[in-house]
This record gives C-alpha cells, sequence and structure tokens, in this order.
C-alpha cells in the first residue's frame, strides 16, 4: 500500500465534503474579524491603560485576540475531519479499502493538518496586518524583533490545535462526545485554570495556555511563565503528540 | 477463494461467532445463510480485517486481509449500503477508494456505468434511495475488479426491480468464474441464488453442502390427510405398517407413502376421507427447523413461534418411536459435506 495513493485519497475525501470550507472559512473570518474590532477598541482605550501596561502594550498579540474564538472553528475542524469517518459508517469502507491503520490515519491527519496549516498561516497573517492597520500609531511593524516569528507562530498555533482536536476525535470516535469535551474546555475551563492563581501553575502547561506563547512578542510584567516562545509551543507539540499517537493505539487494537 | 479455519468471536460473554471452518469456492455463488444474529455480519467483518477474530484463522486467496496489497483487487464487499459519507458525491466517494487502490479513475465511470448511477454520480450520495445507496456500495464493491466479491444482505428493503438486478448480477460474476458470498436470513432468497449453502444458528455452522443436495435432503413430501373416523383410520394406517404424524387441528400427516396407497386402503375399510391431498414442505420449513434450536429469542410458547411452524410434532399410532419425521428428514444436514 503506497502512502501517496492514501495521501490522494485523504485529499479527495476532503475537499470533497463541504464542512472542510465552512469549519476553515469560519476560522479564518471569526479570527480576522474579531481581531479587528479588538484592536479598534484596544487603541480607543490607549490612553487609559497604566504605564506599565502601556510598555508591555503587544499590538502583534492583540491583533490575534480573534483566535480565542476562532481556534474554536478549527476545533470542530479536526473533529470532522476524523468523526465523520465513524458517524457516517465511512470507517468501514475506508479500512476495507486500507487495512494498514497506521497508513490510514496518519495520512488523513497528515494532509488535514497541511490544509489547516496553510488556512492558519494566512489567517495569521491577514489577522496581523489587518489588526496593525487598526492599531494606527500604536502598530507594530513585521520586521520588529519577534514579530514575525509570532505571526508565523500563529499559523502554527491554530494548526496544532487541528491536530490536537484529531487525535482526540480518533480516540473518542463520536463528533459529538469529542466536541462535547474540546469546545468548553478550550473556551473556557482552560482559560479559568490558566488565569486563576490556585491554579495558574499547572494550568500554564495546558496545550492552548503554553502554545498561544509563541503570539506574545512583549511579556506582561508580573509573568513568571517557566518556558519561552519555542518552549510553549514545545509544549502544546508534546500534547498533540500524545493525542494523536494514543488515536493510533487504538484505531490499531479496535474493531472498526 | 475464502478459507476460515475455527474462526470465532467473542463480545464479552456472547459468543457471536463459534468456531467457523469453511471454504468459500470460486465459480459459483455460495450463501451464507442464518437468521438475524446468527453472526453473518461478524463473520463479514473479520473477513475484512476490520474486527479481530477472538481464536481462528481466515485468509484470502492464502493471504491475510492485511497482506494483500491493494485489496480492493483481490476483495470487493459491500457490507451496509449506508457505509458512506452522505454529504460527498457518488463520483467522489468511488475516486477515493479507487485512488486508495491505484485504481485509475477511468474505472470510476465504468463501474457508474455498470450499476446505472451515471446521471447521479455528481449528486450527494444523502439524496439518494436505499436501492441507489445498495448500487453505489456495489460499484465500489466492483471498483478494483476483484476475483471475489461479498455481500451481506444485499438484497434488503428493495424493491423488486432492485432484487432482480442484484441476483443476476451475482449470478453473472460467479459465471466469470469470481467466488461470490452473500449472506441471506431468507432461505427464499437462497434458493433463487446460490449454487452452495453455508448455514450458520448463533454462530456455529450448521449446513455446508450444495444448494441441490440441501434441496434433495429437506424436500420432504408428505400426505395430508382428515377425517371425521380419525380413530379408526389411525388403527388402520398402523396394521398396514404406515407411520402418522398429529399435524393439529385434526389433520393427519403421513411420510413415505403416496396418496393413491392411502386413499386405497381408507377405501378398502370404507373410510370416508375429507381430506387427501399431497404436500410438499417448503425450504424455509426445512431452515426453520434446522436453525429452530438456535434462534436467539423465541417467541413465547403460548404464540406461534419458529419452533412451531416448522413440522416437528408429537408422532401418534405410528409404530416405533424414534422415527419422527422431524427428525428422520433433518438428520443429513449437520453431516460435515463430503470430498472436503
Ligand atoms: N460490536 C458488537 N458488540 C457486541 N455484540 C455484538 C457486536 N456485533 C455483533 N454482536 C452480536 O453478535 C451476534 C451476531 O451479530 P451479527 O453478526 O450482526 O449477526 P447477523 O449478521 O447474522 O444478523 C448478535 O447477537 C449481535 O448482537
Ligand atoms: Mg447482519
Amino acid at each position: 500500500m503506497a502512502a501517496t495513493q492514501v495521501l490522494r485519497s485523504e485529499w479527495t475525501k476532503i475537499r470533497s465534503v463541504s464542512s472542510t470550507i465552512w469549519t476553515l472559512g469560519l476560522a479564518a473570518v471569526v479570527t480576522i474579524a474579531l481581531g479587528l474590532l479588538i484592536s479598534i477598541l484596544s487603541k480607543n482605550d490607549y490612553d487609559n491603560l497604566s504605564r506599565e501596561d502601556k510598555i508591555t502594550f503587544d499590538p502583534t498579540f492583540i491583533s490575534f485576540a480573534g483566535m480565542s474564538l476562532g481556534q474554536l472553528a478549527m476545533i470542530v475542524f479536526g473533529v470532522l475531519v476524523v468523526s465523520n469517518e465513524y458517524s457516517t459508517g465511512m470507517i468501514r469502507t475506508s479500512l476495507a479499502a486500507v487495512p494498514q491503520r497506521a497508513t490510514f490515519l496518519f495520512s488523513k491527519i497528515a494532509v488535514a493538518t497541511v490544509l489547516a496549516f496553510v488556512v492558519g498561516l494566512a489567517t495569521s497573517f491577514i489577522s496581523f496586518f489587518v489588526g496593525q492597520a487598526m492599531l494606527g500609531e500604536y502598530k507594530a511593524q513585521i520586521g520588529d524583533p519577534g514579530v514575525l516569528r509570532a505571526v508565523i507562530g500563529g499559523g502554527l498555533y491554530m494548526t496544532l490545535i487541528a491536530m490536537f482536536s484529531m487525535g482526540v476525535a480518533a480516540m473518542l470516535r463520536s463528533p459529538m462526545l469529542s466536541l462535547g469535551i474540546l469546545m468548553p474546555f478550550f473556551f473556557l475551563i482552560s482559560n479559568i485554570l490558566g488565569n486563576v492563581s490556585a491554579t495558574k501553575k499547572v494550568g500554564r502547561f495546558l496545550p492552548d495556555q503554553a502554545g498561544s506563547k509563541i503570539m506574545q512578542v512583549k511579556t506582561p510584567f508580573d509573568d513568571d511563565t517557566p518556558y519561552g516562545p519555542w518552549g510553549g509551543l514545545g509544549i502544546m507539540v508534546a500534547w498533540t503528540a500524545v493525542a494523536v499517537i494514543g488515536g493510533y493505539v487504538l484505531l490499531k487494537k479496535r474493531d472498526a | 477463494m475464502i478459507e476460515l479455519e475455527g474462526l470465532t468471536k467473542r463480545y464479552g460473554e456472547k459468543v457471536a461467532v463459534n468456531n467457523l471452518t469453511f471454504t468459500v469456492r470460486p465459480g459459483i455463488v455460495t450463501g451464507f445463510l442464518g437468521p438475524n444474529g446468527a453472526g453473518k455480519s461478524t463473520t463479514m467483518r473479520m473477513l475484512l480485517g476490520l474486527d479481530n477474530p477472538t481464536a481462528g484463522d481466515v485468509r484470502i486467496d492464502g493471504k491475510r486481509y492485511a497482506q494483500l496489497k491493494d485489496p480492493l483487487k483481490y476483495i470487493g464487499a459491500l457490507l451496509d449500503a449506508k457505509a458512506m459519507h452522505g454529504g460527498r458525491s457518488a463520483f467522489n466517494h468511488l475516486l477515493c477508494l479507487a485512488q486508495s487502490n491505484g485504481i485509475p479513475r477511468a474505472r470510476v465511470h465504468e463501474v457508474l456505468d455498470t450499476v446505472g448511477l451515471t446521471a447521479v454520480a455528481r449528486k450527494k450520495a444523502k439524496g439518494f434511495s436505499l436501492g441507489m445507496g445498495q448500487r453505489l456500495g456495489i460499484a465500489g464493491a466492483l471498483l478494483g475488479d476483484p476475483e471475489i466479491l461479498m455481500f451481506d444482505e444485499p438484497v434488503n428493503g428493495l424493491d423488486p426491480e432492485g432484487i432482480h438486478w442484484i441476483r443476476n448480477l451475482m449470478k453473472s460474476l460467479a459465471s466469470q468464474g469470481r467466488t461470490v458470498f452473500v449472506s441471506s436470513h431468507l432461505m427464499s432468497e437462497m434458493a433463487l441464488t446460490a449454487d452452495h449453502l453455508v448455514v450458520i444458528g448463533q454462530g456455529r455452522l450448521l449446513a455446508d453442502m450444495s444448494m441441490a443436495d440441501f434441496i434433495r435432503q429437506n424436500s420432504r413430501s408428505y400426505v395430508r390427510l382428515r377425517s371425521p373416523q380419525r380413530e379408526r383410520l389411525l388403527d388402520v394406517l398402523h396394521q398396514a405398517g404406515i407411520t402418522v404424524v398429529e399435524a393439529g387441528n385434526g389433520t393427519l400427516e403421513v411420510d413415505g407413502t403416496g396418496a393413491e396407497r392411502v386413499g386405497e386402503l381408507a377405501a378398502q375399510h370404507q373410510l370416508v376421507l375429507h381430506e387427501l391431498s399431497p404436500q410438499q414442505a417448503s425450504l424455509e420449513e426445512a431452515f426453520m427447523q434446522l436453525t429452530a434450536e438456535s434462534v436467539e429469542y423465541h417467541a413465547h410458547a403460548d404464540h406461534q413461534g419458529p419452533g412451531d411452524a416448522a413440522p416437528g410434532r408429537a408422532p401418534s399410532g405410528g409404530p416405533p418411536p424414534g422415527q419422527r419425521p422431524g427428525q428422520g428428514w433433518g438428520s443429513g444436514w449437520q453431516q460435515p459435506r463430503k470430498g472436503d
């Protein structure tokens, strides 16, 4: 079973269902639009900031504010790519055609990940430039130290969120169960754990808390995070790897 | 060729498939018959490497399924007509399957044509009727032009035209020398399509023989009698050494003796007959009798269940016990096929 055959097949699968378009489209639109809105609000509010907050004012990070919501669409994309196979019964047809389960799962994840990366990176760049245009005199330049890394990092963050969701969906199979766990987790629980002081030390090792560090150019004053931008992304990569490998291990031994 | 060797599948306490050993040969349609829940689908899933057997082994042309390079070129299967993404067009559904096995795109058009779906090739599968979905599933099975084809209850829910189409398709595939393995829970369906029969009940092998043998062994013919002088009639037949079975509602059944002889005997003794009719037990009855002990959930004893419908009644008036037709004409089934 040549992997290129399976990659081509998975590409046909992903481009031939409408959920791909609307989930990725929504991820881009929501991220960009909300980033634009928050950039405008931040600019108008700048004068009310304390002196410290003005020093650590991070126009790059602000232009990515829409990702907190846009990532939910990325999660839906990642979950549906995998769990669609189960909810439709297609999985049996797919595994009869490709009985090598590693080839099947990793080809699927590879194709979806490349697509998520292209969309995520484009979204990140557009969010940045649109946001900076709104921020006027406070804007950052793409050539400023750390900014390009943050913008590319934004694309990587969205990609990893999608990939992590694919791994979780491969473990859980059911789209409703996967979304029911991932959406509230990334939208609410992780934020609460990462911001309440009692749980902060643990919370910041969660995939999104750690991964979003890559999008920061300026560190807040009281920040004592024990990892840098790439360290944070590394933590997110580790979470993603665990989810994907977990998905594979279960797929490998389970009845289809 | 498909070879099963002691194939077993257990789901927790439940043994769904129990030590199945048989071979499915090329050039004929092999029917896989069993009541609902007998383990047909589970067996077929194990055949495709989808479910892991608890014990035993299954080989496709001597190989494990996972060892097949581009498996769709060896074996095509229709498990469930709905095993596809409804949002994908028929063409794209087949295209992604073709690509995964290195089958050229032109073949997708060919099979769409074969199953008569060319006109709706670009339509989403979720708008398809059951029959169209079934045809699309069959197109997928034919895609790799495989030597082995397997269909799980392909005629379920189809209209007569669709049923007719599928029967002819299976026969023509077999006549091309291919191995065709098709499951059903209906004896009547198998009688029309299958050349060879594998019968299972509660996961166990009950019969493995040619359709011709099955029919020969199971077309029990008997004579049905009704008479107002029932007791005397029983005596007369008894004295003539003829076995009689009481079939309820006052009717009697006579095996192994022609209607002529029974009628003449009655006339000699001046007995009135209200009925004297030659009967043929249906294959459906034979199948129900065969699987009666293995049907998962019997209807309650007060009601008409599969066991009641089968001709297994108490003998009456007949000389030696143990010559009950219900046992006599069924005992050959459990014997293994000769020449294996
Ligand atoms: N995934 C499963 N988990 C538990 N029990 C199952 C599973 N699949 C099938 N069974 C049981 O195994 C038996 C055989 O089922 P199946 O193979 O579908 O029978 P058939 O296709 O002959 O109707 C049934 O009793 C069914 O309930
Ligand atoms: Mg079944």
